[in-house]
């Protein structure tokens, strides 16, 4: 009776999974038990509390890169806001980098000519053979051994690029900018509405507009006339030499630009594979096709090769500014004030929660991730193929 | 190509000029452009790294033993690479610090190596049984060599260093994530929720954040988790981090073959009686993982590069004996040279790595059709 009772659950498919999974857990918490005891224990031991009350002590360290005011007496908390800021303007900035240079480099691997095309060859396979880190110490190390302040370099007489960074003017806003400002997002919202707008008149009655260049001209010059009409509510400080350093203006810092570069010097070269695996994807009928029906050259790249290419390319592309985000956590490599370096480093040698503190990070890290993987999703959905095939 | 334009052509080499190079206007101005640049960084380049270098010696054949005797820091307007930091230092970039006497251990594990991997690699290879034999036996042989043994002095991973961890983090990492990212693959598969959603869990945490983070968690929070006599070294610390990381991607590109498998083939499979275990090792497998090598070994190329991240956890492998190199006085302020040096040994691993993905890439194609 009882081997009877043994067999049924070990032959039976379903009690069986239902045996192993109720092994699996008890042993998962049995093993989460053991460690958690174990870190109480250690923790204990060497006299390090634990909570989150950490976070409203005062940080006692300074973070040179900041897009908020931050100094040593404010708290850790604030520190990692300052932190993320940091991590998110780097990824922000190394994606927009990274798709241009990466389409470019992809559209160029494919040219007619062969000289072009091989330079582009050889920059995707040098850049993505070599590890991000060591390209960013390197784009870091060319950068400090640039002029001293004093022999800079200057750039249209405005920039000057100096082993202490990119020189540049500030913009300073005057009254009257925020309309500018606003008038270009309504500019933008209008234009999206004249298109579709325009495109239904089209279908019903097959006249072409030249939609590109009326909303175009509507998203430039708009905010251009207001920001005459205005009075110009925008100055700019230059950066001018006084004594030893530059007074005025601001300075893009070494440690940024370095990010920047290794980042999207790095991941442009994965990304211009997936471009121009992408345009190769398009099947050759469909180029040929249209230019049958009498297309012109830049019709078919536009409305025929580039739509059915981002269908394969959204979703690779998705991976990559996902990598590009996960690698911009180097930065504590070079001083660069990211989320790992201020927040996850310093903040952690002071205050020893190391627990806590690597828990928020990877959180933080997860939840970017996942934003990103959120929109690039829905902008693939709307990419994708439409129809009931 | 129809016979009259062969008629008129003078050669095939002009014709492969014109099509290419010269095709309109704009194609001939792009290949100037192009040749100037082209001309512009290489000859600076070959003229850096080659031609206006030193070597050993420098202009006046004295063996330079700092960087105050490199003809650049002598002669004014010359900047040539002074390469005397590599051989200065090459132990240093091969074994860390590694004693001296030992090092033909290391020697003969690097040697042995491409004998262990080989059998992987190429499945026409002659007596290929018995290099696989030798890929199960090597790690052993390894570790007794390295780490040393009966009859051999031991030598603590804190002398490791250079070439020696980053392929040791390679090497090891990806032989102990293989069946890790199996099982993961597998069970993200698995028709019992719990275990799915333990592999989905674990497989989309690693992914989602840094390996840097991860290997701060292993450095800072491994020996809270661990009894007081257990402790591992900081390499196997960072061992642990790599593999964890390694093993969720792989586990990810043998999904991906795993799901390039016909249904058809686990029904049949079911059908002749075979248990989960025996469809999946006799059927699926096999299948699946010819299909994911070239996704494994893309994966496979991220963790080689990857294993610089060590450096920032105070280990020093290949970038971290390089930097050492540069913080010591006598050779600091050559970065170039460094780091020219060290992406090249990275290029070389990494490129040939692709090359192989693209060569199983191309056979799997004509196997397949």
């Amino acid at each position: 009776m009882q081997t009877n009772f043994i067999r049924k659950i070990i032959f039976d498919e379903k009690s069986r999974a239902l045996l192993i999974q109720t092994l699996v857990i008890g042993l998962f918490a049995v093993f989460i038990y053991l460690i958690a005891q174990q870190t109480a224990y250690n923790l204990e031991k060497r006299g390090i509390s634990s909570g989150f009350d950490f976070l409203n002590i005062s940080a006692g360290y300074d973070i040179s890169i900041r897009l908020i005011p931050f100094s040593s007496e404010d708290t850790h908390l604030r520190a990692y806001f300052v932190g993320l800021l940091n991590t998110l303007m780097i990824a922000i900035c190394g994606c927009i980098l990274a798709t241009i240079l990466g389409f470019l480099v992809g559209i160029i691997r494919l040219s007619s000519n062969w000289l072009f095309r091989n330079i582009a060859y050889v920059y995707v396979e040098f850049t993505r053979n070599v590890p991000v880190l060591l390209q960013i110490i390197l784009y870091y190390s060319i950068l400090l051994n640039l002029p001293k302040i004093k022999q800079a370099f200057v750039i249209f007489d405005t920039f000057y690029l100096t082993n202490r960074g990119l020189f540049s003017p500030s913009p300073i806003f005057k009254e009257g900018f925020s309309i500018v400002l606003w008038s270009f997002i309504f500019a933008i919202i209008f234009s999206i509405l004249l298109k579709r707008f325009l495109k239904k008149k089209q279908e019903q009655t097959g006249k072409q507009y030249p939609i590109f260049l009326i909303n175009s001209a509507i998203i430039i010059f708009t905010p251009i006339l207001l920001f005459y009409v205005l009075g110009m509510p925008l100055e700019f400080d230059s950066p001018v030499l006084k004594g030893f350093n530059f007074k005025g203006g601001m300075v893009i810092r070494p440690e940024f630009l370095g990010m920047l570069f290794g980042l999207s010097i790095y991941t442009a070269a994965f990304i211009s594979e997936t471009v121009r695996s992408g345009i190769i994807s398009v099947s050759k009928g469909q180029r040929e096709a249209s230019q049958a029906l009498g297309l012109k050259s830049s019709f078919v790249m536009r409305l025929i090769i580039i739509p059915q290419a981002l269908r394969v390319i959204i979703p690779p592309l998705t991976s990559q500014y996902l990598n590009l985000t996960k690698n911009s956590s180097l930065g504590i490599a070079i001083g660069y004030a990211d989320l790992v370096h201020g927040f996850g480093g310093i903040s952690l040698n002071q205050t020893g929660r190391a627990i806590e503190i690597m828990l928020i990070v990877m959180l933080t890290y997860l939840s970017i991730s996942l934003t990103i993987s959120l929109f690039m999703n829905l902008y693939n959905k709307s990419v994708q193929f439409k129809g009931n095939a | 190509m129809s016979t009259v334009t062969q008629n008129f052509s003078r050669n095939k080499y002009f014709n492969w000029a014109v099509k290419n190079l010269f095709s309109s206007w704009v194609n001939t101005i792009m290949t100037i452009i192009a040749i100037i640049f082209v001309y512009e960084i290489g000859s600076f380049f070959l003229n850096w790294s080659i031609f206006s270098a030193d070597f050993r010696t420098n202009f006046q054949g004295e063996i330079i033993t700092d960087r105050t005797l490199c003809s650049k820091n002598i002669v004014p307007g010359e900047y040539g690479a002074c390469w005397a930091i590599i051989y200065a230092r090459w132990d240093q970039f091969m074994y860390g610090l590694y004693p001296v006497e030992e090092t033909w251990r290391v020697n003969l594990t690097y040697a042995l190596l491409p004998f262990a991997i080989i059998g992987i690699l190429f499945d026409k290879l002659p007596f290929r049984k018995l290099f696989i034999y030798f890929t199960f036996i090597f790690p052993f042989i390894a570790y007794f060599l390295l780490y040393g043994g009966p009859g051999l002095s031991t030598v603590g991973t804190n002398k490791w260093g250079g070439l020696l961890v980053t392929l040791f983090l390679g090497v090891t990492g990806i032989g102990l994530a293989f069946p890790l990212s199996i099982l993961l693959a597998l069970g993200r598969r698995s028709k019992m929720p719990i275990i799915k959603s333990l592999c989905v869990v674990f497989i989309e945490f690693i992914r989602g954040v840094p390996l840097i983070t991860l290997l701060f968690t292993a450095n800072v929070m491994l020996p809270l988790f661990l009894p007081d006599g257990v402790n591992p070294d900081n390499l196997l610390r960072a061992l642990v981090a790599v593999t964890l990381f390694q093993s969720a991607y792989m586990a990810e590109a043998i999904r991906g073959g795993l799901q390039a498998i016909p249904k058809g083939h686990i029904e049949a499979a079911e059908a002749l009686g075979l248990t989960y275990w025996q469809t999946t090792r006799k059927i699926i497998l096999p299948q699946a993982l010819k299909i994911a090598i070239p996704p494994i070994v893309n994966t496979c190329i991220g963790l080689f590069k990857d294993t610089s991240l060590v450096l920032i956890i105070g280990l020093f492998d290949l970038l971290g004996i390089g930097r050492a190199a540069l913080a010591d006085m006598t050779w600091t302020k050559l970065y170039y040279e460094v780091y020219v040096f060290i992406s090249l040994v990275f290029f070389i691993f990494c490129f040939g790595m692709s090359r192989y993905s693209l060569y199983l890439e191309k056979k799997l194609k004509t196997d397949n059709s």
